[in-house]
């Protein structure tokens, strides 16, 4: 079996511990939660942190609940406590749709949302959910707390705006009327997305009033599809204007072609993904679905 | 570094490195060899075992995370009163063939059957769906699975 | 555990609890990585990055240097012990740990042995190789270019990629008959390389005693015995100072039939060391370097008469059998029994050519359950159906029914020489169409098909050739392919049985004494079945291509009409007659025309241990033992209907229901039977829809761990609806079959005609496996994708 390199380990007793940690290993120190994405990359060794942080005993950052009027998911809430979490799902039922198809039941165990966010990978179903869903990142660092918008928060592939010494504690979402969908194709129960698509809706009567769509894997500027976005703001809501904001999703898009697909298919899939997403959005704000 | 797990009810205290693998303090530090591993990118599920109230894939848990916690696996289904109804139903059912998947798929049926007693076919397949088995075509993972629902352990009948 | 009239253990075949699962059920399995000696150390290898390059140089002072390094092995070490290269299966030779050059990517280079497991993999990282990368051939159908690189330029003379030409049937006649036939149809195919990957990676825990000079090599083997023998051609041991012992295995699927090159580390690392040494591969080197099956590039050619009667098969097949070898088949036939692809049909004529080729990937080729390329076999003739049924207009039931053997043409010899034994065929298609509805389905399809909505009804019916085989054909090394078997009851009647195979999870150890059981009348529960320990059990060539039943199983039963024979010995002197006089019923002699008077065999045993005088030429106890012969190969075959559903949107397949009747001949335990069934058919599943191994141009191995070698999930299986009928074998004792791979050789035709069938609309004639989405969405565009290379 493949094994990690050694490493120096630690366990956080509270996020201040771990920021102090963090700042003493330096740049060569890694955050590890539930590890579904460290631990493997370690045992490849194409990860060889000198440290490890572990932050599990972080009760605080564990919580999911109601702030206000937001919806407030603690970094280390694991991706089961979302799924089954009845105020998540009764709000946005996104969170639900794609927590659903995240992994395995025994992952979702143990992998975390923060940890799915930092990670970055551009295949990860979340960051497009929170991106549509336009929500707000609390990172923590030796000088406070600094909130970013979601869509702000990842540069690129395997790159966040956390800075050094810093970690995500906290995704916050405002709570608002809307209906939401997360659609998403793998080629197989739990493999990473071929390509997917989130879509948050706001309707008052017909008419669209915001509306967030995130892509998955398909090289989408900031991981949503803002013309289409811009195209259906405003608007009523058709199944034609729809299949428009997905053909404009689609082009706007630029996947790249790996083993679980070609670039033409995958904008095909962008496409009919977003029309798909704002379907079951749509009628889930207008009450015909669950 | 010392770390102490309380796996099937006992405690034990070990010095082990920081990256050693949960799989790997189980089989080879404590022997308990009844935890398979099957692959090393958390994909195949032969190596699930409850860590606290959950079952987790102890490939991506290191040994180090599991201290001052409670760890079940396999060995620690069977008590004083006898086989684990999900053990019972997967012997009644032809439910393994070469028995490498067996204790993992045993481990997330019993979380399963805890949480929900009576699940349909498609929420056994789900359940399992992050472990993979070569023999059965599953079919006979969901009817020991079922079989176990059917006949709950007795004081699971009281409660 | 209370026993009730369902679970009550049968005197012989019928449905009973398994005797091994008491111990897996409590973790309490014993498989290689579970093996503790002792002072044991443990073994990592050293796997080269490129698909083709030279190796410059190889500097293990680092490595050495490590506190906790006992030794590190590399091909010039192993040359000093004329180690370097070995055997393989196929009487190519292969490099144990590279000298020359690297042929593959994964391929072994250096061998680690260290205190522990962690400390051997991080001595890896400290060797340090220097490499001159080579152009690679990653696509067989460039091996055979005059400008190709040559990649075994290791043997002497050799300037081409070319292994073997190979063919069979009538080549003049074939031609003849596609010349004058009504309609041709040709259609090229892949059968893509894919990977049994048991969930058991292979490994080795091998102690040399130096005192003793006996090695005792615990190792992840279906094939102890022929495992023992290579060991002692190869390394010079003794054979009789070689100990295999093959404990539990986590399933094997022909992925533990040869001998890697860690095997032989492990063996080297411990006489280097005197200490025993533990080698387990991780699933990436599983995937990557152990033995793979298919990869056949084929052209079929099927020909017919209009109204659709079958004339003739023509194939060409290229081979991709990696950079070397290395296909575990025996010595006659180097395309395995590929040139059973006339199936189930009655055709006038038919030939295939075969042409074998070296390619810079991985060698093996002849695994997952595939029977000695029946797989491919029954692959291409059921896909070349459908594709004249489609060219035809019409309905691929029909045209099956019109050309299926019947069972007054049994026993058949086929076109290519097969003798087929026994089968009804066009009753157990009926059977599978009457369980899924066949005509019903049809309507449905028709009213969705005017909605848009894809649905797809896919048939598949295969003819199996397992059991081999005759010695007279059949031998792998010069080893012929008869095994033994030795019963001996104990004076209370209890019975210990030896057998030369080796289960993998077929459970063994409950039907081999249900057989015994049904031959003597001794309960199941009073039988052990001891195997998998060469110092223990007769020799035989194990376990693989569906051969335990109708090879194993024919010598239990046979040693066991031997013992029976004895009995009726013994029994005579009991009863003071004649042995002419009496008369068997399960489990007892008695004397003919006097019920009431008999000795049961718990009786006879004691006696035949006692100082009861025997009729001379008797020397008293009952045990036995045999060799079987097989007189011919068993024929399984079913017939199987898969149903899909097609998203049009995203090409995604859901598979919705699949039926399979299968017939093996007589059932011993039939729940184990189902659960043969059950595994094949995810595995069917599996190999159409997803498993793949792609490799990229620069040989890059694309699928080489579960996250990118996807293997069926209980979502992707559906509930298997499964039937039977019952075709005895003529020649086989108990009249068994075996079925072990016959799901996996009949389902991914299923699945395939039916994904095509859904497509039709879109007037797709074939894709070539796996039907990913991305591959089905393609196929619909017209612009299909080849599966065997990197998706670009």
């Amino acid at each position: 079996m493949q094994v990690p390199a050694p490493f120096q380990y630690e366990r956080a007793t509270s996020v201040e511990h771990a920021l102090a940690l963090l700042a003493r290993y330096g740049p060569e120190a890694r955050v590890v939660a539930g590890g579904h994405s460290l631990l493997p990359m370690m045992k490849l060794r194409l990860a060889q942190p000198e440290a490890l942080v572990d932050i599990n005993d972080l009760t605080e950052l564990a919580q999911l609940r109601l702030d206000g009027n937001h919806l407030s998911i603690g970094a280390m809430v694991r991706h089961a406590q979302l799924l089954d979490s009845a105020v998540a799902g009764e709000h946005f039922a996104i969170l639900r749709d794609a927590e659903r198809v995240i992994a395995d039941p025994v992952v979702r165990n143990r992998g975390t949302v923060g940890g799915s966010l930092c990670q970055a990978d551009p295949s990860e179903d979340l960051s497009a959910v929170f991106c549509a869903l336009r929500a707000e990142l609390v990172c923590q660092g030796p000088d406070g707390r600094r909130t970013v918008p979601a869509r702000d928060f990842l540069v690129g592939p395997y790159e966040t705006a956390l800075a050094d010494g810093e970690m995500l504690v906290e995704i916050r979402v405002r709570i608002r009327p809307n209906g939401s969908s997360y659609q998403k194709v793998e080629r197989r129960a739990g493999d990473w997305a071929v390509a997917a698509a989130g879509a948050v809706l706001e309707l008052s009567g017909d008419v669209i009033g915001d509306v967030g769509i995130g892509l998955t894997a398909v090289g989408a500027q900031g991981g949503v599809a803002r013309e289409a976005e811009d195209f259906l703001r405003g608007g009523a809501a058709t199944g034609e204007r729809f299949a428009e904001a997905g053909r404009l999703a689609a082009e706007n898009c630029s996947p790249s072609a790996d083993q679980r697909g070609p670039v033409d298919y995958k904008r095909h899939l962008a496409g009919e993904l977003v029309t798909r997403a704002l379907r079951a959005a749509a009628a889930r704000a207008q009450g015909r679905e669950a | 570094m010392q770390i102490t797990v309380n796996v099937n009810g006992e405690d034990h205290t070990s010095e082990v490195e920081p990256r050693l693998l949960l799989v790997h303090y189980l089989r080879d530090v404590l022997g308990l060899t009844g935890t398979h591993w099957g692959c090393d990118t958390s994909n195949c599920g032969t190596c699930v075992v409850w860590l606290d109230e959950q079952p987790v894939k102890s490939c991506t848990v290191l040994a180090a995370m599991a201290d001052g916690h409670r760890v079940r696996t396999v060995e620690g289904l069977e008590t004083d009163k006898g086989l684990d109804p999900v053990q019972q139903g997967f012997m009644e059912c032809h439910g393994l063939q070469c028995g490498f998947c067996t204790p993992g798929m045993m481990m997330t049926a019993r979380w399963l059957l805890d949480r929900n007693p009576h699940p349909t076919d498609d929420e056994v397949r789900e359940a399992i769906s992050g472990q993979i088995c070569r023999c059965t075509g599953y079919e006979n993972i969901v009817r020991s699975i079922q079989w176990a629902a059917d006949h709950p352990a007795e004081q699971e009948v009281g409660a | 555990m209370t026993t009730t009239e369902e679970n009550a253990t049968p005197m012989g075949f019928g449905r009973m609890h398994r005797k091994e699962d008491a111990r897996f059920i409590r973790g309490r399995g014993n498989y290689v990585d579970d093996v503790r000696l002792p002072g044991m150390l443990h073994g990592a290898i050293l796997r080269s990055p490129f698909a083709h390059a030279r190796i410059v140089s190889i500097d293990t002072t680092a490595a050495e240097a490590h506190p906790k390094v006992r030794a590190v092995v590399t091909g010039k070490v192993l040359e000093t012990l004329n180690l370097a290269w070995m055997p393989t299966l196929s009487y190519d030779t292969q490099a144990v740990l590279a000298t020359d050059k690297v042929r593959f990517q994964g391929q072994e280079v250096a061998f680690v042995v260290a205190d522990d497991h962690y400390a051997a993999r991080d001595a890896l990282a400290l060797i340090d190789v220097e490499y001159e990368p080579l152009e690679p051939v990653v696509d067989a159908k460039r091996a055979l270019d005059p400008d190709a690189p040559v990649i075994r330029d290791d043997k002497e003379g050799k300037t081409d990629n070319h292994i073997f030409d190979w063919e069979a049937g009538d080549a003049a006649a074939t031609d003849t008959v596609f010349a004058d036939a009504d309609v041709v149809v040709r259609q090229d195919m892949l059968y893509p390389r894919v990977h049994p990957a048991p969930m058991e990676t292979c490994g080795t825990v091998a102690d040399m005693d130096k005192v003793t000079g006996k090695l005792t090599v615990w190792s992840t083997t279906q094939a102890p015995h022929a495992h023992r023998t290579l060991y002692a051609l190869v390394a010079g041991i003794p054979e009789h100072k070689i100990r295999i012992i093959s404990p539990d295995i986590g399933g094997g699927f022909g992925n533990k039939v040869g001998i890697y090159p860690g095997y032989v580390c492990a063996v080297v690392g411990s006489i280097l060391t005197g200490k025993p040494v533990k080698w387990m591969e991780d699933r990436s080197e599983n995937l990557m370097s152990t033995s793979f099956a298919r990869d056949y590039h084929m052209h079929g050619e099927i020909a017919a008469t209009k109204d659709g009667k079958i004339l003739g098969l023509r194939v060409n097949v290229l081979a991709d059998h990696g950079a070397f070898n290395g296909t575990a088949q025996p010595t006659n036939f180097p395309a395995g029994f590929f040139h059973v692809f006339t199936g189930s049909y009655h055709l006038q004529t038919a030939h295939c050519r075969v042409t074998g080729v070296y390619t810079n990937k991985a060698p093996g080729g002849v695994a997952y359950a595939c029977s000695f390329r029946v797989t491919e076999a029954a692959y291409l003739v059921e896909r070349m159906v459908d594709v004249l049924a489609t060219e035809l207009d019409m309905d691929p039931a029909d045209l099956r029914m019109r050309n299926l053997l019947r069972s007054e043409q049994f026993p058949y010899t086929c076109p290519t020489g097969w003798e087929y034994d026994s089968g009804d065929y066009p009753r157990t298609l009926r059977l599978a169409m009457d369980m899924a509805g066949y005509e019903e389905l049809r309507k449905e399809q028709l009213a969705k098909r005017e909605r848009g909505e894809l649905m797809g009804i896919g048939i598949s019916f295969f003819t199996e050739a397992v059991g081999a085989g005759p010695r007279k054909h059949m031998d792998i090394l010069g080893l012929g392919m008869a095994d033994g078997a030795e019963l001996r009851v104990h004076p209370t009647g209890k019975a210990v049985l030896r057998i030369s195979v080796q289960s993998q999870g077929q459970g063994h150890e409950t039907t081999f004494a249900q057989i015994v059981a049904e031959e003597l009348g001794i309960s199941p529960d009073d039988i052990e079945v001891v195997h998998g320990d060469t110092d223990q059990t007769p020799f035989g060539l194990g376990t693989y291509g569906s051969r335990s039943t109708p090879v194993s199983g024919a010598a239990t039963a046979m040693v066991a009409r031997k013992v029976r024979d004895r009995a009726k010995i013994v029994a005579s002197a009991m009863l003071e007659v004649s042995p002419d006089d009496l008369e068997w019923e399960k489990g007892r002699w008695y004397v003919r025309g006097d019920q009431e008077a008999g000795k049961t065999i718990q009786e006879i045993a004691m006696a035949a241990h006692s100082s009861l005088e025997l009729p001379e030429g008797v020397e008293g106890h009952l045990d036995a033992t045999t060799v079987y012969n097989p007189p011919n190969l068993t024929f399984p075959f079913g017939a199987y209907i898969c149903v899909v559903d097609v998203d049009p949107g995203t090409a995604q397949v859901k598979v919705r229901r699949f039926v399979a009747v299968d017939d093996c001949g007589v059932r011993i335990n039939p729940t184990i039977v189902e659960g043969q069934v059950h595994g094949g058919l995810a595995d069917g599943v599996g190999m159409a829809l997803m498993e793949l191994m792609a490799f990229d141009e620069e040989g890059n191995h694309l699928g080489a761990s579960f996250m990118d070698y996807l293997l069926p999930t209980s979502v992707e299986c559906p509930s298997w609806e499964l039937g039977e009928t019952v075709t005895p074998s003529p020649h086989h004792p108990i009249g068994a079959k075996g079925v072990g791979e016959s799901a996996t050789v009949g389902s991914p035709a299923a699945v395939v005609n039916a994904v095509i069938d859904a497509l039709k609309p879109y007037g797709v004639r074939h894709a070539d496996m796996p039907l990913t989405p991305p591959v089905v969405w393609r196929a619909m565009q017209g612009r299909p994708i080849r599966t065997d290379l990197a998706i670009s």
